[in-house]
């Protein structure tokens, strides 16, 4: 089983956002970086899968500056056996130039499994899985919460509102993973000393500028402050007051 | 004619409501560009099309066969960018849920055109304009697309639906597209059928200050007589009190509903990031410091244990009142 998991350098779900000077983009300054924790789940069912099979590969891919084979060794850590950066300066927001970045390098890989994250916490798109499965022709499932694979075939399921839907596919295909597909393993201290000497192929890639401009970054209009109703369940018929002829929301 | 294209989504046959705030949105584009806005609904036969006239259609394309009753996301992949193609269309439109977010990309793909997800303005002056939430809400990142056509999904309740009465004339249109790649082949529904938290527009989540997942019945009876969705922070679901579906914040699901309760939330920056841009935020902590009433709008210090039965009953009585 050859698998290859994308996975993306994000801020960690707990940083702060500093808008830099520019207005345009964050300022990346003190903000400490993480393996997008979407791309866990992929990783870890890549190694499950690979595992069960007995054989295979697991091949790490991202598309990003150099700063991302920090986050393709984290997956190697974690058990993935090499990783291959697509090294550019600018990732631009329009999700096509990346998604077909991605699917040259994958088209040549006979991959039997592509895993990506459902979403980046950073730009929080969902485009990039689903965009390489039809650049490449292959079946894909988004956000699977479950996966069976056997005999050349593979069954998903994907959360929809109020209920699961079940989708059947043939091999090779496209899987972006949500959280509750499995328990992401922690790397262990020896992974983390095999992983430096794994190997981490970086090629230069050139990413057309895509159809979006950035025109700003801006902070969310602050809340207004609210107030305290008061003190335990005495409070409650002062707030259940306020929400209905106040805020009206009853 | 520089027009818009609406896909509008239904389930068994239903039009969903957030298919209205496509319509509206779609409506703002076409105004501003001098055009007409065209809903796609793709389903079984005899799917409801009536009243989308009324939030701005100025027509309604169906593409129904018994084959498309459920989301079967090659195919209508598939009639969706064959829409877009045909009617030379300035920007297709789609609500961001779970068909959505999948459907989405999928046609971006196939028209080799710029994508933008879960937006949650949209205008034109000159050229197509978009806002979005980025680092799941603590920054807003306005775009300018400028190339033709383009893919956008709509987050749910980010828009008002707004009644803007079109024609609305309906129109079949050829089902096209061959094998799907992939098949949905079964929908599991639950016993119960429980209110989505990102579609909700009342939301009750509840934190570790509930002490287990048994108590999470507080919530849940909160939850129902005010017909809310009910949410969990991080630590619950992490703790597996309950399941991921209803996490709220930068790993979980970003809502934007009229009301949301946080019970015993302390208020993790990842879980404002979730849900900061609910209309009314109330808060029910026994940290007077906890930082989820610096974002609450209305706040009540004291122990969750006692202050909910008696919220759940002021509340049954207020909405039978």
């Amino acid at each position: 089983m050859k698998i290859a998991v994308c996975v993306k350098r994000v801020p960690d779900s707990e940083a702060r956002i500093k808008i830099d000077a520019s207005g345009k983009a964050i300022d990346e300054g003190g903000v400490k970086f993480v393996l997008n924790p979407y791309e866990e789940f992929a990783v870890e069912e890549a190694l499950k899968l690979k595992e069960a099979a007995g054989s295979g590969e697991v091949v790490v891919i991202s598309a990003g500056s150099d700063a991302s084979q920090e986050t393709i060794r984290t997956a190697l850590a974690m058990g993935a056996d090499r990783g291959v950066l697509l090294k550019t300066d600018h990732i631009p927001l329009d999700p096509l130039p990346v998604a077909k970045a991605l699917a040259a390098e994958l088209a040549e890989g006979g991959y039997d499994l592509i895993f990506f994250g459902k979403l980046a916490i950073d730009d929080y798109s969902h485009g990039i899985g689903p965009m390489v499965a039809e650049l490449l022709s292959l079946p894909c499932v988004s956000a699977i919460a479950a996966l069976q694979i056997a005999n050349g075939k593979g069954k998903a399921e994907r959360e929809i509102e109020g209920g699961v839907e079940v989708v059947e596919f043939p091999l090779p295909a496209v899987l972006t993973t949500d959280k509750g597909l499995n328990e992401p393993r922690y790397p262990a201290l020896r992974g983390i000393m095999l992983a430096k000497k794994k190997p981490l192929d970086v090629k230069d890639v050139a990413l057309e500028t895509g159809g979006l401009d950035v025109l700003s970054l801006s902070y969310p209009p602050e809340r207004k402050a609210g107030r305290i109703v008061g003190e335990g369940a005495a409070a409650v018929p002062a707030l259940v007051d306020a929400l209905k002829n106040e805020a009206k929301v009853l | 004619m520089p027009n818009v294209l609406a896909i509008l989504e239904q389930r068994s046959g239903d039009i969903k409501r957030v298919s209205h705030e496509v319509l509206t949105a779609a409506r703002v584009l076409a105004d501003g560009m001098g055009g007409e806005v065209h809903g796609l609904v793709v389903g079984g036969p005899g799917v409801a099309t009536d009243g989308l006239g009324a939030f701005g259609a100025d027509k309604v394309l169906v593409a129904s066969d018994a084959s498309l009753a459920n989301y079967q996301a090659d195919r209508y992949a598939g009639i969706a960018a064959d829409q877009v193609r045909k009617g030379s269309y300035a920007a297709a439109l789609v609500s961001a849920t779970a068909l959505g977010k999948d459907l989405a990309p999928r046609v971006a793909a196939r028209l080799a055109c710029p994508f933008v997800s879960d937006v949650t303005d949209v205008k034109y002056d000159g050229a197509i304009i978009v806002t979005r939430p980025v680092y799941a809400g603590k920054a807003n990142i306005t775009l300018k697309i400028s190339a033709t056509p383009c893919v956008i999904s709509v987050r749910s309740n980010a828009v008002t639906p707004k009644a803007n009465a079109k024609a609305g004339s309906v129109e079949s249109v050829a089902v096209s597209g061959g094998e799907p790649r992939a098949r949905t082949v079964e929908i599991k529904h639950p016993e119960r059928a429980a209110i989505d938290v990102a579609e909700a527009s009342i939301v009750v989540s509840g934190g570790r200050g509930l002490k287990g997942p048994e108590n999470f019945k507080l919530i849940e009876d909160l939850a129902s007589a005010l017909n809310a969705a009910v949410g969990a922070s991080r630590a619950v679901v992490d703790a597996g009190w309950r399941p991921h579906a209803e996490q709220v914040g930068q790993t979980g699901k970003t809502v934007s509903p009229n009301l949301y309760f946080a019970i015993g939330i302390s208020g993790a920056i990842q879980h404002l990031a979730g849900m900061r841009t609910a209309k009314t935020i109330v808060a029910i902590n026994k940290d007077p410091d906890a930082p989820i009433f610096k974002v609450a709008d209305y706040g009540i210090v004291g122990d969750l244990f006692e202050v909910l039965p008696k919220l759940t009953e002021e509340i049954r009585k207020a909405r039978e009142g």
